[in-house]
């Protein structure tokens, strides 16, 4: 059994930096972006360690704007 | 593997609805609104009744989720969502009627048409959005808001003497013979927003089959009513409205008619 490998796609311009994905990431690889900001003067969330990302979609469903797309697969 | 070797169509397993329009949400970073909304968006379209669709937009925060999700909306007055959506289930009997309300629109201005509508066993979903303050407004005090929280209009805490108490209208809603299912549920945790959904779909599907009228109540935050972070306004929740909001199913019950 390959391990189950994910990564997330945040849609920066419409993420309000809320964190609400950060709290809910069971891994604790979500952060909000430090040093940048979108068009809106928000810090966007960003994956900080890809690599142990599962793909569990917690962030994505708790995030209120949708602006976060899960994607997953299992390493051959 | 590398990050492009994921990130294929292929391996796509969640996104945003495709009911949900890409126009961004006017709510405050962190609302719970948006989460009710992807809801909504994602269990009409698993029912596949997307042309079929008729929400009913409240005044409050929620008056432009018409810009939002791509069903079609009508824009009622003030507290009378429930009337229109009588009307338009009556005239659209095989249409999926449902209102979106806050707790100003739903359990104070409106309560008469809220308490006329659902006792009529009208086959009409109600979404009830219970944060405990008028967010739209900037913050004042709602009939829902909680014993001794402060407010913009009871900047001491609310007071028994002076405000009255609480009103718990989902409670209400259940003794009522028109209603056939009133649950109270929330959004804070990937848990409850699983059990949420679930909620919306049986209220949804109890609409469809015209069983009676369905209250989804849902515990919100208003971080910005609140003047909390979007994650202190949950943990707030959690700690102070469950008391007085306890979450689950109150009321499953088939209507004699």
């Amino acid at each position: 059994m390959g391990k189950t490998r994910g990564a997330i796609v945040v849609d920066t311009e419409r993420c309000k930096g809320c964190g609400l994905c950060v709290v809910a990431c069971p891994l604790h690889i979500i952060h909000l972006a430090e040093k940048s900001v979108n068009m809106k003067g928000y810090s966007y969330a960003v994956q900080e360690d890809w690599t142990s990302c599962n793909g569990c979609t917690s962030c994505a469903i708790v995030c209120p704007d949708g602006c976060i797309s899960v994607y997953r697969t299992k390493e051959a | 593997m590398t990050r492009e070797e994921i990130i294929q169509p292929s391996n796509l397993v969640y996104h945003k609805p495709t009911l949900m329009n890409d126009v961004p949400m006017h709510y405050c970073p962190g609302c719970s609104h948006g989460v009710v909304h992807k809801l909504i968006a994602e269990v009409v379209e698993e029912m596949g009744l997307a042309d079929r669709t008729t929400g009913i937009c409240p005044v409050g925060c929620a008056v432009f989720a018409c810009n939002y999700i791509d069903i079609d909306w009508i824009e009622a007055a003030h507290g009378r969502a429930p009337a229109v959506a009588c009307a338009a289930k009556r005239l659209n009997p095989d249409h999926l009627v449902f209102t979106y309300q806050g707790d100003g629109d739903f359990a104070c201005i409106g309560t008469a048409e809220t308490i006329h509508s659902l006792n009529r066993g009208d086959d009409i979903a109600v979404i009830f959005i219970n944060n405990a303050i008028y967010g739209m407004t900037g913050g004042q005090m709602a009939p829902t808001t909680l014993m001794g929280m402060k407010t913009s209009t009871c900047p001491y805490g609310r007071q028994a003497d002076l405000h009255g108490f609480p009103l718990k209208i989902t409670e209400i809603a259940a003794t009522l013979n028109g209603t056939c299912y009133v649950t109270r549920q929330a959004v804070h945790t990937v848990a409850a927003i699983n059990r949420t959904k679930r909620a919306i779909r049986q209220a949804f599907q109890n609409c469809m089959e015209h069983r009676g009228a369905s209250l989804v109540e849902v515990v919100s935050t208003c971080s910005s009513g609140w003047k909390k972070t979007p994650v202190e306004a949950n943990n707030w929740m959690e700690e102070e409205m469950f008391a007085n909001y306890p979450l689950g199913d109150i009321k499953k019950k088939d209507i004699e008619r």
